[in-house]
């Protein structure tokens, strides 16, 4: 309506006649009639219960195996040994022996666990400096308060990576070879780059720009965090590309993980080795530890994992049977609704006619 | 927010009372002690000066640009939640405590401060627009002689100001002296009490005689009196002048606010400005209103904060726990922060960050949403256009945003009556002349009966008069005698006043409307009372003028219920005619008429079954020798000492016998458009429905009948009228007896009973037929007969306990109240006996009540009913109940504005109450409820993550989400499809709440959102928040991407999470929502869209690299959403959380349907089966309307006449006397003058009365003025008559009917004896006016004179204003101006 118009006369102050104002505008109305709440039901449960199944099947396609290692085999003297934590320059090593019954076919993925280690807790997750690990010079030399106690050492230098985070870092390392039948052990090669987001690697964590610097160079006025043997940029001794803050074990170390009990990716098999191009042939292992993290502190336990994966990850039994469980309750409830609609719901019944 | 709209309405903008303190703080700290007396020294600045009074500028505007800031935010933050949510910021500001960024905190709360402050802002904007256009009008001080023009805001105590015709007051004024005689002015007191018709104020006749400005510019006088106070009808002063005390009252005072009428111009002296005048005192609503919904809100916040509290204590003991088993042992990690050296420290620290965390459940967005909601609903009901009054041009309007939902759970209406359920418009309906019955409409069915027209016939008709009988007129034009005589007598026996300003345009001035429309029926059948004498009255008959001669008056009295005029015709024939209550003239009637007795009286029955006013119509020949015995005797009865009263009665009852019988009229005491349909409707909402009246008990329940409130067929109407507190607190406790007793008897005549019934309930059947229609058929159709059944009781009653056994009783009754019953019945310990005994009655009226009275029952059943109440009302004296009702409703447009500006809404028809409660009030309440329970909902959902998470990440208080995440969830992912639900939903649409108004009673028990509800919310939101945590917490732990990389990391499964947590919100809107338009089309997918669309661009890396620490969820959207496992996992949540509440709701549907629920489905089949179905509102008012047409049959008892009502004793002896015609003609006189159309008349004016007035006003200064010199001084000193309509908005109401008169001005200068007057009539009708005007002057002009008393003038002027009493020019335009009548302010009048 043109506002000139109406401004004028005896339905000067009519409101206007818009579908808007008049609470008219044209709109759907649903309701929870028998029709339509009956058949999605069937309809939902038949949906659940059919992935519940397919997923089902696919997570039996797949295997795992999981090894506690913390006092395991020979372990059990280094487990010992770093109780004490005076120990704690020395190394140790151990081997752990498994077997596997059946072949683990296609890529086979290497984990480490932990049990009982709190990654989650809000001052733990928030002692990190993201600024530093971007590769800021400023937060280099000035690592962010929230990194405390552990932004600088004793001495006031500052720590590069600064916080718990990177100072609690996982340092097993683990060497796994495969008893060939008839012959000697077979060292297995795993792929132990390219197992991170890919944001994480490319965006997240950088270098400070060296400037034609060494690694060495740039990180020349810090300390390396109080539990480190080696600092930042001698993680990797045998890739230099992977030293610093691009080192693909710290980059999965500082994506904390969301419950106390979690696996961390540790390498891939590398399926280039023709024993290996299938997969983990059945048959005994062994895995040679280099046993430095300690965990009798806070009651903990570490694990390895070897798994193979399916189109939606790894073993996963709880998704499959979550959706079959929620599918039998969803058909039981329809049944249940059907009956009580057909019994009792006289009302239903009447609108319906 | 409420857009002023009106000018008057600027008069009283909202003030509260926070700001008047600081108006006064602002005049001066000196003046902090209360002011004792005012002391004002006319025309003398600096000695007013010394006391700092306030000046005539009125602020109510809170702010200005500079403070607006700093005393918004201090308001805002007087508000609890806003302090607590500053209190968290501040919280949040400790690193040790700090688990959320203090922006999650700061964002919302700026948010909902700045949507706060913007409105305030607004409103304030609009406050100071209204203040600035009041403060800047132009009014003339007289300062140093000479008058001056100046804002009102520069006018000062002490000033003397001169007022002009129309002009407002613009502060309160001594009246000293004015342009009348004898210092007379009339007001218009709309503004201020709302009654519209005009009032006197006369100045102290010592100042009244300064006269001009010349010697008011010397005016020294120094006035004393009693500070500022809000009593609009009290002044009490001293005015001290040249060394003597004249005593000053209120009858002295100008108040702010009114308007000069008819008074060309006057001079007052401020004595009250700005903030101190009553106008200001008085304005101001010094209650804030607050839902039951507001205030179940506040109570379910603060279990809220008691909630949070817990599950802080329970997680603090918790990290407690966990501190001292694990996280002692994790310390090389991660050890304690610095101050922290315990277990129980971190504990407490713990508490404080949970309390953080949890704050969320506390919804910071929820009063603002709310208010939103609110507003919009507001601007829905401005925007109705079926609330739309085109005849007065009023859409309806919601004056407070607040109270919307409540509207939605009334149960008790207190109404007005007159001008709410009434038009207070009298119009003739019907008659019954010799046996014969016109005015039926034949044939019902006739879509729109023709209105006569009456032009061709009868030029002096009234245009206005309708009537559709054609047959009355063909009988009158015929010339059927009995007709003629019929009207003959209508158009003689009355007592109502003319004016005719030009040819053919009467005025008529009745005393009561009854009056008006008999003698307006007269006029259209071409027997035209023109105009009257004390000894004549001039007609004109059938086009012929014919002049009576007035012998006698026998006058109205409430024992005597009749009045007759004896008249000598120009024949020479003496008659006397009758009218009165059929009761009493039927009895005096000559026995030959018993037949056409027999036919009238059925007549008279069905007449009062249709709820319409009669009268019966008698007249009786005299012979000339009857009429001087008589006169004899009469004139004897008159001049008696003592009893003359008796005497007289007993001499008009003498001749007032042997009369012969003419018929009977039938007056239509007007309702509202609709006003029984939506009593009837609203019953059946089971909305009780009070009549709260100032009229007399007879015609209050006469108005029940008409409306339908009072039925014939309830078993029994009980009377309170007693005078003492026993026999009040007897005739309740009977009529509570009675009520067990009588069903009890009834048992025997149950046939009766269920005939009574059946009616009461047709308009219940009446929509229950619709439905089923579409329903069952045979099956409920017995039950549905009758709901509420008058079932015989069980025969075995107990004795009566007392109140509990009053709920059960059957049959209906309804109780009717005087006011000086009610006054006893509401002392404290009378009660509960009053309030038992009404909350029983089906119908409660209440009539001769006081305002306060009216306040007093609402108040009584607000107390013990814990009942929603409403009132609803036109006029200041419905003010105090508007206000202290939950919900106030003003009529507009009819009564002044007082009510309107008291009440919450406003809209001009009662009718619209229904759509307002029914659909409007249905809407709000069900929107409002859905809201809370679904904003609840979703913040437990939100927030209890984070407390389950509690138990996995050691109790540090680290939060599941992301913190953007949760700074937006309220405010951006949910706010806008809650909103869009809670300000569009709809469950039926308005058409259906209309026909089945058995859908408002969930609001009335407060079914929808109660603690139990909201226990149910939180339970779902609590499951929810299980389910959102513990499935991806299961799923994910062991989860692993399709490249290997582990899902269980913190940032895949906050994003799974808040995912699956604004999915399943939406889900659960999308379940909740039973109305989608496309806004909430928009909103939902919007807000879908949004979260998607924020949370990528948070994740992304351009944000990441800037703000590294700020942002380093970087990439965990896209690589989380790519994984099918995830959205398995969302997928799996949504499904568990919704089923169960789905099956839940269809399980709801099904076995227990809602009333809501049927109609919805019938509604939905409707749509299918037919198109659009669209059975417009049309179809439903007829439906209701021919119910209320068919009434079945006539049913005697309650035959009701229509003398009993409105009218007043005495006035025919004024006529006789000439006495009220001085005051009218004096009306006349001013009112022509001042509203003149053209100044040239005005100048010929003035030379005309130049000629004939002699210059000397001496005459004005004599104590006892003549008459003749009164009506002539205003002329005279006419000055300026130009100036009259500035400021016209509230002159529409009144202002047209004087224009009129312009051409009766000239008349009233001149003297003509009156005997002459009647026959010049028709030569020169103007002439004749002024003939008649003036003859009637003399004899009173000679009565003072005779008595010479000084107080001659009071006393008549005392005389008249009781004469006057009840006289208001409320009426349409039609029916006459307001005379400047001198009524009482009396507002129990109605």
């Amino acid at each position: 309506m043109g506002k000139a118009k109406v401004k004028s006369g005896p339905l000067a102050r009519r409101p206007d006649n818009s579908a808007f104002k008049q609470q008219r505008l044209p709109a759907w109305s649903p309701m929870l009639t028998a029709n339509t709440v009956l058949p999605f039901f069937y309809f939902m449960a038949l949906i659940c219960m059919l992935l519940g199944v397919w997923l089902l099947l696919t997570v039996q396609s797949t295997q795992e195996m999981k090894l506690d290692y913390t006092e395991a085999g020979s372990c059990n003297l280094c487990y010992i040994k770093r109780q004490n934590a005076s120990n704690a320059a020395q190394s140790c090593t151990c081997s752990v022996m498994f077997s596997i019954q059946k072949a683990f076919k296609g890529d086979v993925f290497f984990y480490y666990g932990l049990k009982n280690f709190h990654q989650n807790l809000r001052r733990y997750m928030d002692s990190r400096d993201d600024g530093q690990m971007v590769g800021r010079k400023r937060n280099l030399k000035n690592p962010s308060s929230y990194c405390q106690p552990f932004d600088k050492d004793q001495t006031g230098v500052p720590i590069a990576p600064c916080g718990a985070v990177a100072n609690s870092i996982f340092n097993d390392s683990f060497t796994l070879s495969y008893h060939q039948p008839g012959s000697y052990r077979v060292r297995i090669p795993l792929l132990r780059r390219g197992i991170t987001w890919y944001t994480d690697e490319n965006v997240k964590f950088r270098n400070p720009k060296t400037e034609n610097l060494t690694l060495a160079e740039v990180f020349k006025d810090t300390a390396r965090p109080l539990y480190w043997q080696k600092p930042v940029y001698e993680l990797d001794p045998d890739d230099p590309t992977n030293n610093g803050f691009i080192n693909e074990d710290l980059i999965i170390w500082m994506r904390e993980a969301a419950f106390p009990n979690f696996k961390k990716l540790y390498g891939v098999l590398n399926r280039a080795d023709e024993v290996f191009a299938k997969g983990l042939p059945a048959g005994n292992y062994t895995i040679d530890i280099n046993y430095n993290f300690p965990v009798q502190y806070f009651r903990g336990r570490k694990e390895v994992v070897l798994t193979t994966l399916t189109w939606f990850g790894g073993q996963n039994h709880f998704l499959p049977v979550a959706y079959l469980v929620t599918s039998s309750l969803i058909l039981l409830l329809a049944v249940v609704l059907t009956v009580i609609w057909w019994k009792f719901g006289k009302a239903g019944k009447n609108m319906q006619e | 927010m409420t857009v002023l709209k009106d000018i008057p309405e600027k008069w009283f903008p909202v003030v509260l009372p926070l700001q008047r303190k600081k108006q006064k703080g602002l005049n001066g700290d000196k003046k902090k002690r209360a002011e004792e007396e005012r002391r004002v020294r006319a025309n003398d600045r600096e000695y007013n000066e010394k006391f700092q009074y306030a000046s005539n500028c009125i602020m109510t505007s809170k702010y200005n640009i500079i403070t607006f800031l700093p005393v918004n935010l201090f308001e805002q933050f007087q508000e609890v939640a806003n302090t607590y949510f500053l209190f968290l910021l501040i919280l949040q500001l400790i690193p040790q405590i700090s688990s959320l960024s203090w922006f999650t905190t700061i964002v919302p709360l700026a948010l909902v401060l700045s949507i706060t402050a913007v409105k305030d802002a607004t409103d304030d904007y609009f406050r100071h627009k209204s203040d600035n256009q009041v403060n800047n009008r132009q009014s003339q001080v007289l300062i140093h002689g000479s008058l001056q023009n100046e804002k009102w805001m520069n006018v000062r105590v002490g000033d003397i100001i001169k007022l002009e015709n129309n002009q407002f007051v613009a502060a309160d004024l001594l009246l000293l002296s004015s342009s009348e005689p004898h210092g007379l002015c009339y007001i218009e007191t709309a503004e201020l009490d709302g009654e519209t018709n005009m009032k006197v104020r006369q100045s102290v006749s010592v100042t009244s005689e300064l006269g001009d400005q010349n010697n008011l510019a010397s005016f020294d006088g120094e006035v004393v009196c009693e500070p500022p106070n809000n009593k609009l009808d009290r002044f009490c002063g001293t005015l001290y002048w040249q060394d003597k005390k004249y005593t000053l009252t209120n009858q002295n005072m100008l108040l702010r606010g009114c308007v000069l009428r008819n008074t060309e111009a006057c001079y007052g002296l401020v004595i009250f400005a700005g903030p101190d005048t009553k106008l200001m005192q008085n304005s101001g609503r010094t209650k804030f209103k607050r839902t039951s919904i507001d205030r179940l809100m506040n109570t379910l916040v603060l279990w809220i904060f008691g909630f949070l509290v817990c599950m802080g204590v329970i997680l603090a003991v918790g990290n407690a726990v966990w501190e001292r088993e694990v996280g002692s042992l994790f310390q090389s990690y991660l050890p304690w922060d610095p101050p922290v050296d315990n277990f129980l420290f971190s504990a407490f620290l713990s508490f404080w960050s949970y309390v953080i965390i949890l704050n969320t459940v506390v919804p910071i967005s929820l009063y603002v949403s709310v208010e939103v909601i609110r507003l919009g609903h507001s601007y829905f009901i401005n925007w109705d256009q079926q609330m739309f009054c085109s005849q007065c041009n009023t859409a309806a309007e919601a004056r407070t945003t607040t109270l919307n939902e409540e509207l939605g759970q009334v149960e008790y209406i207190f109404s007005d009556k007159t001008g709410t359920l009434t038009q207070n418009i009298m119009s003739f309906n019907k008659c019954s002349i010799n046996g014969q019955t016109y005015g039926e409409v034949t044939d019902p069915l006739a879509p729109q009966p023709k209105r006569l027209d009456f032009t061709p016939f009868n030029p002096l008709a009234d245009p206005d008069f309708c009537f559709y009988d054609d047959t009355l007129l063909e009988s009158v034009k015929v010339g059927d005698s009995h007709t003629h005589q019929f009207f003959r007598l209508l158009s003689l026996c009355h007592t109502v006043m003319s004016e005719e300003k030009s040819e053919g345009e009467l005025v008529y001035k009745a005393q009561s409307p009854d009056e008006g429309a008999l003698v307006t029926a007269a006029r259209n059948f071409g027997f035209v009372f023109r105009s009257r004498t004390p000894g004549t009255i001039t007609t004109t008959e059938m086009g012929r003028p014919v002049t009576y001669s007035l012998l006698a008056i026998l006058d109205f009295n409430n024992i005597r219920k009749r009045m007759s005029v004896i008249v000598r015709n120009p024949e020479g024939r003496i008659r006397l005619y009758c009218k009165g209550a059929d009761t009493v003239l039927l009895e005096r009637l000559h026995p030959c008429n018993q037949e056409l007795m027999n036919i009238t009286s059925d007549h008279l029955n069905e007449y009062a079954a249709d709820g319409l006013r009669t009268l019966a119509l008698a007249y009786r020949d005299l012979s000339e020798d009857e009429w001087e015995s008589w006169s004899e005797s009469h004139r004897c009865a008159d001049k008696a000492t003592n009893c003359r009263e008796d005497r007289l009665a007993a001499a008009y009852e003498e001749i007032e016998q042997d009369m012969m019988l003419l018929g009977a009229t039938a007056i239509e005491d007007k309702l509202q458009e609709g006003v029984p349909e939506t009593i009837a409707v609203l019953s059946l909402a089971n909305i009780k429905i009070w009549v709260l009246t100032g009229d007399k008990q007879e015609t209050a329940v006469n108005i029940g009948y008409s409306c339908k409130m009072l039925t014939d067929d309830m078993t029994e109407v009980f009377n309170i009228t007693g005078h003492t507190v026993q026999s009040v607190r007897q005739e309740l406790r009977r009529a509570r007896e009675r009520m067990i007793e009588l069903p009890r008897t009834r048992v025997g005549v149950k046939d009766e009973g269920m005939e009574g019934c059946g009616e009461a309930c047709f308009m219940g059947n009446g929509f229950r037929g619709q439905e089923e229609g579409h329903g069952t058929g045979g099956g409920g159709e017995k039950q549905l007969q009758c709901p509420l059944p008058p079932a015989p009781p069980p025969p075995a009653l107990p004795p009566p306990p007392p109140t509990n056994l009053l709920e059960n009783i059957s049959g209906e009754f309804a109780l009717v109240i005087n006011g000086h019953s009610l006054a006893h019945a509401l002392e404290a310990d009378m009660e509960m006996e009053f309030l038992s005994t009404a909350c029983a009655c089906k119908a409660v009226i209440c009539c001769r009540v006081t305002p306060l009275q009216k306040a007093q029952v609402v108040e009584l059943i607000k107390k013990h009913k814990k009942a929603v109440t409403l009132a609803i009302g036109d006029g200041a004296n419905d003010v105090s109940m508007i206000k202290s009702a939950h919900i106030g409703v003003g009529i507009s447009g009819q009564e002044g504005i007082q009510a309107v500006l008291a009440s919450d809404y406003s809209f001009a028809q009662f009718r619209f109450l229904q759509r307002l409660l029914l659909v409007h009030g249905r809407w709000s309440y069900l929107r409002m409820c859905r809201f809370l329970c679904y904003f609840f909902y979703k913040n437990f959902a939100f927030t209890m993550v984070h407390f389950w998470f509690g138990f996995f990440c050691g109790f540090s208080a680290q939060t599941v989400y992301d913190q953007y995440f949760i700074t937006l969830y309220n405010i951006v992912y949910t706010s806008l499809p809650v909103l869009a639900m809670g300000i569009f939903d709809q469950d039926v649409p308005d058409l259906r709440s209309l026909e089945y108004p058995k859908l408002y009673e969930p609001g009335q028990l407060n079914l929808l959102f109660n603690k139990r509800e909201f226990f149910i919310c939180i339970t779902q939101g609590i499951y929810t928040s299980v389910v959102l945590f513990f499935v991806p917490c299961a799923i994910l732990s062991d989860a692993t991407q399709s490249n290997g990389v582990p899902l269980a990391d913190y940032q895949t499964f906050a994003v799974t999470t808040a995912t699956a947590l604004v999915i399943v919100v939406s889900v659960q809107i999308a379940l909740d929502t039973g109305f989608w338009t496309v806004i909430n089309h928009v909103f939902v997918w919007g807000s879908l869209g949004s979260y998607f669309t924020i949370m990528l661009a948070l994740h992304s890396q351009t944000l990441f690299r800037i703000f590294p620490n700020q942002f380093h969820f970087v990439g965990s959207a896209q690589s989380t959403l790519l994984q099918p496992v995830v959205w398995l996992t969302i997928a799996l949540a949504t499904a568990i959380c919704i089923v169960p509440v789905l099956a839940f709701r269809f399980l709801k549907v099904d076995l227990k349907p809602q009333l809501s629920d049927t109609v919805r489905y019938t509604q939905l089949v409707h749509q299918k089966k037919r198109k659009p179905v669209g059975r417009s509102m049309g179809d439903a008012w007829n439906g209701v309307g021919s119910v209320s047409e068919s009434r079945l049959g006539a049913r005697g008892g309650s035959r009701r006449s229509g003398y009993a009502f409105a009218h007043q004793e005495g006035f025919g002896e004024l006529i006789t006397s000439g006495k009220n015609m001085r005051l009218s003609s004096l009306a006349l006189a001013t009112f022509a003058s001042r509203h003149s159309s053209s100044w040239i008349d005005t100048l010929r004016r003035k030379k005309h009365t130049h000629a004939h007035t002699p210059p000397s006003a001496s005459g004005e200064c004599s104590p006892a003025p003549s008459y003749v010199s009164g009506s002539v001084a205003p002329l005279s000193n006419s000055s300026s008559v130009l100036g009259g309509s500035q400021d016209t908005p509230i002159e529409e109401e009144t202002g047209t009917a004087p224009a009129q008169n312009m051409q009766t001005v000239l008349t009233s200068s001149t003297q003509t004896p009156p005997a002459l007057a009647p026959t010049s009539e028709a030569s020169a009708p103007q002439a004749s006016g002024q003939a008649l005007n003036a003859g009637i002057l003399t004899p009173t002009a000679v009565r003072l004179d005779g008595g010479d008393s000084p107080g001659g003038w009071t006393i008549t002027l005392e005389t008249v204003q009781e004469a006057l009493f009840g006289w208001k020019a409320r009426a349409t335009a039609s029916s006459s101006p307001g005379p400047p009548s001198v009524a009482k302010e009396t507002s129990q009048n109605e």
